[in-house]
């Protein structure tokens, strides 16, 4: 294992955080707090409470999972078609480093950028409303498991995408609605019994029951059955980057 | 043992390309190879399927024994490449970049190291300048450092000198005898032929995935270095003199110049025999000169012969 090589990636990747740190918080913190002033005041105020929690609070773990959600695919994403765009993945595959090394480095900083904007979304969204955790070590757990996966899944984007507008395309058309259509601001069993079967074949709906279990003790689905999802879903990211790095799809002609 | 062993290399693109056919080349330690040939004729690719970018249809390469695809690890730690295309970080600073290409291939970190490498190329000045603030040769320079700073024994460097002004050329093939002092094995492809003639100890031509020959520099331009006597006449002839048929003469210039081609080497050129020969003629020469082949023209020969072949 090329453990330096990982550790300069991820460094590398992390420069690029910190150059730009000021976007990286503000923009978050702004769009979270719209988000209260939208769904917590004006709607939340009519809504009086979801399965005992206040509405403002109850969109707290959603609101969560949607930013963590497209900023580790963004920031994954990116990541990885930069270099592939401005030329400089020729040294990524010149070097004496495998897939594995490759993905840790880039997945690695890119869920930490993710994981960083969570906090601080918890942090804003503490400010407006009472935010309580039943079980910190579990809501912690499900952000981290949460950030890697989708850091794996915007991997694949960066390395799919051809040009700019195939960057924003999945997370456009495919990641922002399920997220919105994933239970993060009511609960699935709002939706006619009919929407609850569909419902069901949405993944986000898995991570935001599990994560707000976490918050406070109410889920749409069993924890465990959460866990799973979330594990299934890491384990084909990895399958499909392994496959990857074997035939060099899109990156090795 | 050579340093580079190609064999048989193959290369075809998914559009049905076929930019290798077969090409075999064996690089020793410690020298400069020059790779030349026109564009499209299968350089980068090359240089590519050693360093592990391209994966090759068929063949074998090894780079200090260890084949680049089985014992990939070991053979791409021995290699650096400078590319051809300028691809750097914009917002990067000079020496964070040259730093992770050291890290990358899995050495610790060496400030000095890294500092005398970028005093070697006049970088140390712009250490932390980013990246696009810096001028097009200064940039190549950086790429350079980045290819330099894991300490790789074989060095690629594909097209270094293409669109660089008079003066970096210079400097470039000053790091290049350097680098060979140190002993690391160089190869770099150039369509500029003085480059090669400059600092090479060893040609390779490639043509349309072929590798035509590879020769030592001296030895290639001596062995295909046609000479030519050209001798200046008075008066125009109309056709080359009965008298001298039996020297291989041409006409050329409206009959004004009578030109012999020669090898310089031979312990006979026939130089004497024909201007005795000249003299009995009758014919009045105004001028004499002779003219050598540059690496150029040996080029443009050999290319040229491989289409008639084709």
């Amino acid at each position: 294992m090329n453990l330096t090589a990982i550790a300069s990636i991820y460094r590398f990747e992390m420069a690029r955080f910190f150059r730009t740190l000021v976007q990286g918080f503000v923009s978050p913190v702004i769009s979270t707090s719209l988000y209260f002033v939208v769904f917590g005041a004006a709607i939340g105020s009519r809504i009086d409470q979801v399965e005992g929690v206040s509405y403002g609070a109850f969109i707290v773990p959603g609101l969560i999972m949607l930013s963590v959600i497209t900023q580790a695919i963004s920031n994954a994403s990116f990541g990885i078609y930069f270099p592939k765009f401005i030329g400089t993945i020729y040294e990524l595959l010149s070097a004496p480093v495998n897939f594995l090394e490759i993905v840790i480095g880039y997945v690695g900083a890119a869920a930490t950028k993710a994981l960083f904007i969570g906090l601080v979304i918890l942090g804003t969204a503490s400010l407006f409303v009472d935010v309580t955790i039943l079980h910190p070590g579990a809501m912690l757990a499900f952000l981290v498991l949460t950030c890697i996966s989708f850091a794996l899944m915007g991997f694949i984007i960066g390395i799919w995408a051809s040009n700019f507008e195939q960057l924003q395309l999945v997370p456009l058309l495919v990641v922002t609605p399920l997220i919105f259509l994933g239970g993060a601001f009511y609960s699935i069993s709002m939706l006619p019994p009919a929407w609850q079967t569909v419902a069901l074949f949405n993944p986000v709906v898995y991570l935001i029951s599990g994560f707000r279990w976490s918050f406070y003790g109410l889920a749409d689905v069993p924890v465990g059955v959460s866990l799973l999802a979330i594990a299934a879903f890491t384990a084909l990211c990895l399958a499909f980057i392994w496959w990857i790095f074997r035939t060099g799809w899109r990156i090795r002609s | 043992m050579a340093m580079v062993e190609i064999r048989g290399l193959r290369k075809t693109y998914d559009s049905g390309f076929e930019a290798l056919k077969g090409a075999d080349l064996q690089i020793e330690e410690g020298e400069i190879l020059a790779l030349l040939g026109p564009n499209g004729a299968g350089k980068t690719t090359l240089i590519s399927a050693v360093c592990g970018i391209t994966m090759p249809s068929g063949g074998s390469i090894r780079v200090g024994g260890h084949d680049v695809v089985r014992d990939w690890r070991a053979a791409r730690d021995l290699v650096g490449l400078v590319p051809q295309e300028i691809s750097l970080e914009p917002f990067e600073k000079v020496a964070n970049t040259v730093r992770f290409s050291r890290g990358l291939f899995g050495k610790g970190r060496d400030d000095a190291m890294i500092e005398r490498i970028l005093r070697r190329l006049s970088l140390w000045d712009k250490r932390d300048s980013p990246i696009r603030a810096l001028s097009g040769g200064m940039k190549r320079r950086v790429l350079i450092a980045k290819a330099l700073s894991h300490e790789p024994r074989v060095l690629f460097l594909d097209e270094p000198t293409a669109g660089v002004d008079v003066e970096l050329r210079r400097d470039m093939w000053d790091i290049v005898r350097d680098l060979k002092r140190d002993g690391v094995t160089i190869i770099l492809t150039t369509h500029y032929i003085e480059e090669a003639e400059a600092i090479a100890d060893r040609i390779g031509v490639i043509d349309k995935g072929r590798i035509l020959l590879v020769e030592g520099k001296d030895n290639l331009m001596r062995r295909m270095g046609r000479k030519e006597l050209r001798i200046e006449l008075a008066a125009p002839l109309e056709a080359i003199p009965e008298a001298l048929h039996g020297h291989d003469l041409t006409l050329e210039e409206g009959g004004n110049v009578l030109v012999y081609g020669y090898d310089s080497t031979a312990e006979r050129t026939g130089i004497g025999r024909l201007m005795a020969a000249v003299a009995g003629a009758g014919l009045v020469v105004r001028d004499v000169a002779t003219r050598q082949d540059s690496l150029e023209d040996i080029f443009v020969g050999l290319v040229a012969r491989q289409e008639d072949a084709a």
